[in-house]
C-alpha cells in the first residue's frame, strides 16, 4: 500500500470523481439498474438548484462529474445543465442508454468540449443484452454509436456491466470498440438498485472471474475498469488503478433530489451523508457530514484479518457486502479466495435501497370478446 | 532537462491536497498526481525563471536534491503536465 493510498484514505477536501445522477426518470427497465429508475421523483432538482451544485463543484476544483440517471437525457434541461458546467470548467462524462442520440445530436455533442460519452451495451449481440436492457436495447445503442463515429465525435466509451451471460464475449465488446474507434470500459455489477433481487443469477461465477482477472492483465489500461474489480486482486498480480474503497473518501453520489449517498451503489439511509439542499451545501456535506467521517475513518479487517490477501484486496467492495446481508468488516460476496460464498450461507436480511423508481408492470389490456 | 525552459501545460489545473496536489488534464482527461508539495510548488513557478536549475535554486533546494526534481519533472513532462516554453 503507497503513501498517496493512505493518504486517499483518510479522505480528500473535495472529491475526486462524482456521480450524479441527473433524474430517476427512465425509457428503459434494466433488470440491473443501481438505481431502481423508471419514474421521474417529483423532488428533483431544478435547474436553478442544479446550477447551484455545478457552482459548488467548480468552487471545490472538482475537475469532472459523471452524469447519470435514469436516463439524463430525459431531462429538458439536459444540455443547459452540460454546457453551464463544461463552461465553468467542470468536465461532463454522461452516460445514456443512446436512445435520445439521433444524427443531428450526435453533432451537437460532437462539438461540445470537455464532453466525454459512455454508451451502456450489456451484451456483444441483441440477445444477451437485451434479456437485461430490454426489447430493442441493443439496436438503440448501436445507433446511436454509429451516429457518434458518423459525428466525428472522437474516443466515447462503451459501458459493460459484466455478468455471468456477457463474460465470454469480453473479446466482442473490445472489437465493437474498436469498429467505432470508442474505448471499453468494463465495471463491476454490484447488487445494488433492482440488483438486489438480481444479482445472485446474474453475477459472476468463480471461474468466470479467474478469467476475467487473466483478460484485465492482458489489457492493461487500454480497457477502462473505474479500478471497480480491485477485488480480484487477492488471485495474484494487481490490476492498475487504485487499490481501495473511495466511497466517501475520494468518490461519492448526488442523487437526482439531491442526497448525497458514499456511492453510487450504496442508496440506503446507512449510507445518505446529506442533502446538497441543506445549509453548506454539498461542501458541508463532504466535509463534514458523520457518515463520510465515519468511512474516512480506521477500518477493521473484521473477518478478514487473518487472510494472507487482505493487503491485496481490502476486504473488497462495501456496498457488494451490505446488499447481500454480509458484514462490513467481512469478506466480499465474490471473494476470490471462495470465503463469501461461505459468508452468504449464513448471511443476515439483505436491506431495501432507498426509493424504488421502478414503472408499475405493464398489463396488456384484453378486448371483452364476451360483450 | 535541468537547463531547459519549462512551464506548466495551459490545460491543466492543479488542486493543492494535504499530499501535495491533483493535477487534471483538460485535453486528455486524465488526472495525474503530484506527490510533493515542493514540487507543486515548482511546477507552478517554472515558467517564472529561465529553466529548472534557477526555479530549484530559487526555490532553496539544495542541489543534492536536484537529480530526483529532475526525473519527477521528466514523468510530468511525460504525462504532458510540464511542456517546453
Amino acid at each position: 500500500m503507497t503513501a498517496l493510498t493512505e493518504r486517499m484514505k483518510d479522505g480528500l477536501d473535495a472529491p475526486i470523481c462524482i456521480t450524479w445522477e441527473l433524474t430517476y426518470s427512465c425509457n428503459l427497465s434494466c433488470v440491473h439498474c443501481l438505481s431502481s429508475s423508471g419514474r421521474r421523483d417529483p423532488k428533483e432538482l431544478t435547474t436553478e438548484e442544479a446550477f447551484r451544485v455545478v457552482d459548488e463543484l467548480r468552487n471545490m476544483q472538482v475537475f469532472y462529474v459523471n452524469i447519470g440517471g435514469g436516463e439524463p437525457m430525459i431531462r429538458r434541461d439536459f444540455f443547459d445543465i452540460v454546457e453551464y458546467a463544461t463552461s465553468s470548467g467542470v468536465g461532463v462524462k454522461f452516460s445514456t442508454n443512446g436512445t435520445y442520440i439521433d444524427a443531428a445530436t450526435a453533432q451537437r455533442l460532437a462539438a461540445m468540449d470537455y464532453l466525454d460519452i459512455q454508451i451502456s451495451l450489456d451484451g456483444a449481440d441483441a440477445a444477451t443484452n437485451d434479456a437485461i436492457r430490454g426489447e430493442g436495447s441493443y439496436d438503440t445503442a448501436m445507433t446511436a454509436m454509429r451516429h457518434l463515429k458518423d459525428a466525428g465525435f472522437g474516443e466515447f466509451k462503451i459501458s459493460v456491466v459484466i455478468t455471468r451471460h456477457n463474460i465470454a464475449q469480453l473479446d466482442e465488446f473490445k472489437a465493437i470498440a474498436d469498429q467505432f474507434g470508442a474505448q471499453l470500459r468494463i465495471t463491476r455489477l454490484r447488487p445494488s438498485g433492482r440488483a438486489v433481487d438480481t444479482w445472485e443469477q446474474l453475477h459472476p461465477t468463480l471461474d468466470q472471474q479467474r478469467t476475467l482477472h487473466q483478460w484485465l492483465l492482458g489489457h492493461g489500461e487500454n480497457v477502462l475498469t473505474g479500478d471497480s474489480f480491485f477485488h480480484l486482486n487477492a488471485l495474484g498480480e494487481s490490476l492498475p488503478g487504485l487499490n481501495l474503497c473511495g466511497a466517501g473518501r475520494v468518490v461519492c453520489l448526488i442523487d437526482p433530489i439531491g442526497d448525497v449517498y458514499a456511492c453510487p451503489f450504496v442508496i440506503h439511509d446507512e449510507f445518505l451523508a446529506g442533502n446538497v439542499r441543506g445549509n453548506g451545501g454539498f461542501a458541508a456535506v463532504w466535509r463534514t457530514s458523520d457518515c463520510f467521517t465515519e468511512l474516512r475513518g480506521p477500518q477493521s479487517a473484521g473477518a478478514c484479518a487473518s487472510c494472507g490477501s487482505w493487503d491485496a484486496c481490502q476486504g473488497g467492495c462495501m456496498a457488494a457486502k451490505f446488499f447481500t446481508g454480509l458484514p462490513l468488516d467481512g469478506p466480499d460476496p465474490e471473494c476470490v479466495g471462495g470465503d463469501g460464498e461461505y459468508a452468504l450461507a449464513s448471511a443476515g436480511a439483505i436491506p431495501r435501497p432507498n426509493g424504488d423508481h421502478s414503472k408499475p408492470v405493464a398489463v396488456q389490456l384484453r378486448r371483452r370478446s364476451n360483450v | 532537462m535541468l537547463d531547459s525552459p519549462l512551464k506548466l501545460h495551459p490545460s491543466v489545473a492543479l488542486r493543492p491536497e494535504p499530499f501535495g496536489a491533483l493535477a487534471y488534464h483538460y485535453d486528455n482527461r486524465r488526472l495525474i498526481f503530484l506527490k510533493h508539495p515542493s514540487i507543486v510548488d515548482v511546477v507552478k513557478d517554472l515558467e517564472q525563471h529561465p529553466d529548472l536549475q534557477s526555479t530549484l535554486s530559487a526555490h532553496g533546494i539544495d542541489e543534492q536534491h536536484w537529480d530526483n526534481y529532475d526525473k519527477a519533472i521528466c514523468s510530468l513532462i511525460e504525462s504532458d503536465v510540464v511542456v517546453a516554453r
